[in-house]
């Protein structure tokens, strides 16, 4: 039996890479004794996939992995017994059951949520609200994205899904696949260089709020929170 | 939520910033309100390293159990950060309330290797705490220092105000307590420091003076003021089985060296391998009871999930239940899926069967540490290991299906001749054809892989060979180049791979073990001028520490190279290490003779070490 699991990350637990959040999670479950599958092999290890790498520096309140169980109790047992096991910063949100179709958390992500700030001292020095939404709002919005090898011409209009701007936060729905992936520090980066601003390598505070998915649905694409493709038992 | 001393732009601009936010699963928080003295423990390398250092979490549990302290960690910040430290001005901060070093009550340092020796003068730089130990005024932190570099604690003596020399277990309670009766008082750092000077293991460098012969020898050395005594006997922990041990290790967020539950079997060897200062050291021998082993075992797997075990002692294979320990992890850890890696067995066919119920043969390779290429060589070192017994054992290995073979020399050992260096690639060619006479070649899994290791042999302090003159560094490469041509000369020589360490870390080290409070200054010059992480090969700058010799006028050879008389003042020599001087010198006498002396078990040497009133000593 397959479980998704939700967590947050905030605070200085933030500084934790991607890679070491996999080994804390291997460690924090056998800590919570979690009756979880192994692969075989000399070195067994857990059978787990995570959603979308979070970066260093990044918090978050929408972070997603699957876990295979050999036996389940509840999802709130679970949920509990995952909690007393975390480190300050690093809560468990929700525990629920995937349906045998659903596909694994890492292919599943299409989109993500984030809140974005920036930083007092790198707040833009111009009236940058209205010149957002101006910006955000053309035909196109092209941009150079650093692939592997070379830099290539993006649009990045199709990803952009929606956008918010409230007080000094912006809130952005952008495309989070495996073929999009679009950080909303690029689309600020652009954004400032159109202004003929730089934009600081430290100037945004970037929560990702939330990580979507798609209803398995045929007729109508809707985007929902991971969580939501589980159920509760 | 705790608060970072480092700002997040800073935290996203060095290399893995979770190096220095604490918080990591069984730190300790405690409020600062409620605590008497707050120590700080240090390793001086990066933290992955000092994270995977069994003895400073034993004193951090140790310490955090009692109430009235509360005991932190801090490491070497890496480059990146201590170049932005110093030029922002930052005071070196603790990780788990990431308050300034400098408001602590102690800084503790431990100290495992010379190399590290310009990293402590990071430590107390950035810290913002004086360098030397008599510019320190009443507000800065008591500098203590441990580990085995103390036990000659000579050339870094002018930065520490206290060493405490020996296993930590025993005395720290007391000098805590003095330390709060001193403070209770109002009475200053130099009453507390006289009065520490008294609990057994405690050495305060202050109050201890060295005048030199014109020849740089010591003349002699001893106290400046009275009610201080002349030797220092080491502290040991005799009833290891009820000493306290972490049950609740810190985990770390990153990988660290050490990623695994350490399991600390028993503290001392009985082997007396002369050349090795652990084993004198440390005597006498004394395990840990296996029913407790088993408890503790249980209780951090719990407490910590990692899913690595690891005992860890001198030589895993002298410990007497050994195989009882064994059977149990393998049946434990096979339920919860957890990986056991046993480092430090003999190879024998005990050793095969474990081995290949817990690792991967095809992907794990033999060691082997014969430390001399011939037999009369290993005689004179009292390596007990003969070639005969490091084939049987080979033989038995391919048989199980092994084929990758590493085995570790050391070369410039005492009375090393030319004969004795080829002997290191015969016997690598004599396994390489062992394995092709064992294994028909239908049944073979690939070439056999033999990678053989050279290090360049160190004299250290409270060893047989303390005496002995080391190699001078172009004999070293000379030898190490003879090594090489005498492997390319074998028949098998393509299965052979050689590899050497660098000799100019090994002279300084060289300089270092053996060094005196002259050297002080040495440090503080090489520092200055940028020296630190010298045990990173790419930091270590040798020209700055070679050019500073010639600066200050300092010879090394007079450290190195230059055979010491037996009645020499040695300036470790009021040290007790309860190894006494006599058996030593007759060690030392033995060596040239190549006489082997036999281990503890097979018969008593009376080296002095029956004084602690346990461990092996009184086995029978
Ligand atoms: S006194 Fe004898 S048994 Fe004890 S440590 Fe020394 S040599 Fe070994």
């Amino acid at each position: 039996m397959k479980i998704r699991i939700k967590f947050s990350k905030t605070g200085p637990v933030k500084f934790i890479g991607h890679l070491d959040m996999m080994r804390y999670f291997q460690k924090a479950i056998r800590r919570a004794g979690i009756d979880v599958t192994y692969s075989g092999g000399y070195s067994p290890h857990q059978v787990m996939s995570f959603a979308a790498p979070l970066g260093v520096g990044l918090e978050s309140q929408g972070e997603y992995f699957d876990l295979e169980l050999n036996s389940f109790t509840t999802c709130d047992e679970i949920k509990t017994r995952l909690n007393t096991a975390m480190a300050e910063g690093i809560q468990i949100l929700s525990v629920r059951i995937l349906p045998e179709t659903a596909g694994n958390a890492m292919a599943s992500v299409a989109a993500a949520a984030y809140e974005v700030r920036f930083r007092e001292a790198d707040l833009p020095q111009f009236d940058w609200k209205p010149k957002l939404v101006e910006f955000l709002n053309q035909q196109e919005i092209m941009v150079m994205k650093k692939t592997k090898k070379s830099m290539k011409e993006l649009d990045l209009k199709p990803f952009i899904f929606s956008f918010e701007i409230k007080e000094d936060v912006i809130l952005f729905l952008v495309d989070a696949s495996s073929a999009g992936n679009i950080k909303p520090s690029l689309i600020l980066q652009a954004f400032m260089e159109q202004n003929q601003q730089s934009l600081s390598e430290f100037a945004l505070l970037v929560t990702r709020m939330e990580t979507y998915g798609y209803r398995d649905d045929k007729e109508q694409r809707e985007l929902i929170p991971l969580e939501e493709i589980g159920y509760l038992a | 939520m705790n608060k970072l001393a480092l700002k997040e732009e800073i935290l996203l601009r060095v290399e893995k910033p979770a190096r220095y936010i604490g918080s990591e699963i069984n730190s300790v928080r405690k409020d600062r309100a409620d605590v008497a003295v707050r120590f700080a423990m240090c390793f001086p390398d990066v933290y992955e390293i000092g994270m995977s250092h069994l003895g400073i979490q034993i004193l951090y549990d140790m310490f955090n159990r009692r109430e009235d302290v509360w005991c932190e960690r801090v490491y070497s910040p890496w480059v990146d950060l201590d170049a932005i430290m110093r030029e922002e001005k930052i005071p070196l901060f603790a990780l788990e309330s990431q308050d300034p070093i400098k408001e602590f009550d102690f800084l503790g340092i431990t100290i495992q290797y010379e190399m590290c020796y310009t990293n402590i003068l990071q430590i107390l730089d950035l810290a913002q705490i004086p360098l030397l130990a008599s510019d320190r005024t009443e507000d800065d932190p008591l500098v203590i220092g441990g580990g085995p570099c103390t036990y000659n604690p000579e050339p870094i003596a002018d930065f520490f105000d206290l060493f405490y020399i020996g296993e930590g277990e025993t005395a720290y309670n007391q000098l805590l307590d003095l330390y709060l009766e001193n403070k209770r008082n109002q009475k200053s750092r130099r009453d507390f420091l006289l009065a520490a000077a008294n609990i057994p293991g405690i050495y305060v460098p202050l109050f201890y003076e060295s005048s030199y012969h014109e020849d740089g020898t010591i003349a002699q050395f001893k106290p400046t003021v009275e009610g201080v005594p002349a030797t220092i006997l080491k502290e040991i922990a005799m009833d290891l089985t009820n000493t306290c041990y972490p049950e609740k290790p810190i985990v770390p967020f990153i990988k660290v060296t050490q990623d695994r539950v350490v399991l600390e079997i028993q503290r001392g060897c009985i082997r007396g391998c002369r050349f090795c200062q652990a084993g004198q050291i440390y005597r006498p021998v004394r395990e840990r009871d296996v029913e407790k082993l088993k408890e503790y075992a249980i209780k951090m797997l719990q407490n910590t999930g990692h899913e690595e075990i690891s005992l860890s002692s001198l030589s895993s294979s002298d410990y007497s239940s050994l195989q009882e320990l064994i059977d149990f992890l393998i049946k434990e850890c096979s339920e919860k899926k957890v990986n056991i890696s046993l480092p430090s067995l003999r190879i024998d066919a005990f050793s095969l069967e474990v081995m290949s119920k817990v690792q991967d043969v095809k992907k794990s390779s033999l060691t082997f540490a014969p430390e001399a290429g011939s037999q009369r060589l290993r005689d004179v070192i009292n390596k007990g290991l003969t070639e005969e017994v490091i084939l049987q054992g080979a033989k038995e290995a391919f048989l199980g299906g092994w084929n990758r073979v590493k085995l570790y020399f050391m070369l410039g050992l005492p009375t090393e001749t030319e004969e004795d260096i080829r002997g290191i690639a015969e016997l690598s060619n004599k396994i390489a054809m062992l394995y092709y006479e064992t294994i028909p070649k239908e049944e073979r899994k690939g070439k056999i892989s033999i990678v053989a290791s050279t290090s360049f042999f160190i004299p250290k302090p409270f060893t047989p060979f303390q005496w002995s003159p080391m190699n001078t560094k172009e004999e070293f490469i000379d030898k190490a180049y003879m090594t090489r041509t005498a492997v390319m000369e074998q028949l098998n020589q393509k299965s052979i791979r050689y590899n050497w360490h660098e000799a100019d870390v090994s002279m300084l080290e060289g300089v270092l073990a053996r060094g005196d409070r002259k050297l002080s200054k040495l440090l503080l010059k090489v520092y200055e001028k940028g020296c630190m992480f010298d045990a990173w090969g790419e930091m270590f700058k040798n020209d700055t520490w070679i050019e500073t010799f010639e600066e200050l006028g300092i010879d090394m050879d007079f450290y190195t190279t230059r055979e010491r008389a037996l009645d020499e003042v040695l300036p470790w020599d009021f040290i007790d290490c309860g190894v006494t001087k006599q058996f030593l010198i007759r060690e030392w006498e033995q060596a040239k003779l190549a006489n082997v002396s036999p281990n503890c078990r097979v018969q008593c040497q009376g080296c002095g070490a029956t004084m602690f009133q346990g461990g092996v000593c009184f086995e029978n």
